[in-house]
């Protein structure tokens, strides 16, 4: 287990970092699960994930201080799901404003017939950009998505996917990223991601 | 697109895997571990592990097994069985379930299902109906796991999907109990029926015997997901086999 493969997970206040740690284990990254600021900002790489709702993640965020220390980090973050909509200004879901490091909001994705909501299960990525994170990752490729807001795409996408529309799937700016997909249940797909993210630096 | 979810149900029972017909006479048919890593190398797309003796006798979940399965796993998975409250749900989801799935206790405490979604998030949510057809219409039974205290909960299947969704609830799945475990093929009428009423993710449940009942609930109730258990269990029918004839169907699915 080398120092370069160490990852800080931001304990966001979800109950499901253990599936995200799980897989990060098997790629045999040493993972440590914080609110610490002075541990977050030590971080070679630090991950942002999340389940709930984005006002009480933004709220856990404010209590630790992290929501001003996030948006100064210099190196490789990783919004997962929830986390990556923190990214944005501002979510729909309960009128939150958000981190402000990705332009744009996130809105509710509005159920029709043949669409239910969440946008749950497998879907694709389409249009996908150049990254290192996406690295061995071709459009077309499947991961898991569930979600109920989504943001709509724009200079700072750099892969969506189809639901009523095209949706950010990956977005990143400068050594933010997020994912709307769960990477750590998408098969081996999402293990290459998670592993890209390992090698930045 | 999103493709289609082809779900193996593992019914767990004392720690292995069980199977019974129209949820009597269960017998051992593998570990969990082992069934669970041949399901993903297979190309499932999710795995539901439901303890069928958790709710009738009072027990909670073994959570043990979960984050053995969390570990290997890297396909989402829903545990269901025994989850009454949030710290129920909230050790299974730490142990690394993605979602729990509940059913008589919603149907004992229906808001239950609110205090899930309000601390989980909805996606999290998931509430299985065992749904049958009567006289009276399509009807909720409660208690399904032991055939000696299985009965109709008093309300009427389709009002209880539009109440749960109400509720909070991410994900249904309808498991229609005059199918389940006969192979004949599902309940295309009543899944099409709680379909049109239903806006979150709909799973099939209960009569899958053969890879044409898989395209049908697909084209003709519209359902996300399909799930079965013992003709996966028994290699009647291998995943791979019944992904690439959806596929040639026309039926979104993943490799």
């Amino acid at each position: 287990m080398s120092d370069l493969s160490q990852v800080v997970v931001i304990d966001s206040g979800g109950a499901n970092l253990a599936s995200l740690q799980y897989a990060l284990e098997r790629l045999g990254a040493g993972t440590i699960v914080s609110t610490d600021a002075a541990v977050i900002q030590a971080a070679p790489r630090v991950l942002l994930p999340g389940v709930g709702s984005a006002g009480a993640a933004m709220r856990r965020l404010r209590d630790c201080g992290l929501d001003t220390l996030i948006p100064r980090l210099s190196q490789p973050v990783l919004g997962i799901c929830l986390g990556m909509q923190l990214l944005f200004e501002a979510s729909a879901e309960g009128n939150t404003r958000c981190l402000g490091i990705l332009p744009g909001t996130v809105e509710r994705l509005v159920p029709a017939p043949g669409r239910p909501v969440p946008h749950m299960g497998w879907n694709t990525l389409e249009s996908v950009q150049p990254d290192p994170l996406l690295e061995g990752i071709p459009a077309g490729e499947y991961f898991y998505f569930v979600h109920g807001y989504a943001a709509a795409p724009d200079a700072a996408t750099l892969a969506t996917t189809d639901y009523g529309g095209p949706r950010v799937a990956v977005a990143r700016r400068g050594n933010f990223r997020g994912v709307q997909f769960h990477p750590e249940r998408s098969g081996a797909a999402g293990a290459r991601l998670l592993n890209n993210f390992l090698r930045m630096n | 697109m999103l493709a289609r979810r082809i779900i193996p149900c593992l019914d767990v029972r004392d720690g292995q895997v069980v199977k019974g017909v129209r949820f009597r006479d269960h017998r051992v048919v593998g570990d969990i571990l082992e069934l669970a890593c041949r399901y993903r190398d297979e190309g499932a797309d999710e795995l539901v592990f439901y303890d069928i003796t958790a709710s009738p006798e009072g027990r909670s979940v073994d959570r043990a097994w979960v984050q053995r399965v969390a570990k290997v796993l890297d396909i989402p998975f829903c545990v269901a069985g025994g989850i009454r409250s949030v710290a129920d749900a909230e050790a299974v989801l730490n142990a690394g379930a993605e979602k729990i799935s509940v059913n008589s206790p919603a149907l004992a405490d229906p808001g239950l299902i609110g205090r899930l979604a309000e601390r989980f998030g909805a996606q999290c949510v998931v509430v299985g109906i065992d749904s049958e057809t009567t006289a009276s219409g399509y009807r909720v039974y409660q208690f399904t796991g032991d055939p000696d205290r299985s009965r109709d909960s008093g309300r009427d299947t389709l009002q209880w999907v539009r109440e749960v969704q109400e509720r909070g609830a991410g994900e249904v799945v309808l498991n229609c109990m005059a199918s389940d475990g006969v192979r004949q093929g599902y309940d295309l009428a009543q899944l099409a029926a709680v379909r049109a009423v239903c806006e979150v993710p709909l799973v099939a449940s209960g009569g899958a015997g053969a890879i044409a009942h898989f395209e049908s609930v697909f084209r003709e109730a519209g359902v996300d997901a399909a799930l079965a258990a013992s003709v996966f269990h028994s290699g009647a029918i291998a995943i791979p086999d019944l992904k690439a004839s959806l596929r040639r169907a026309g039926i979104e699915v993943r490799p």
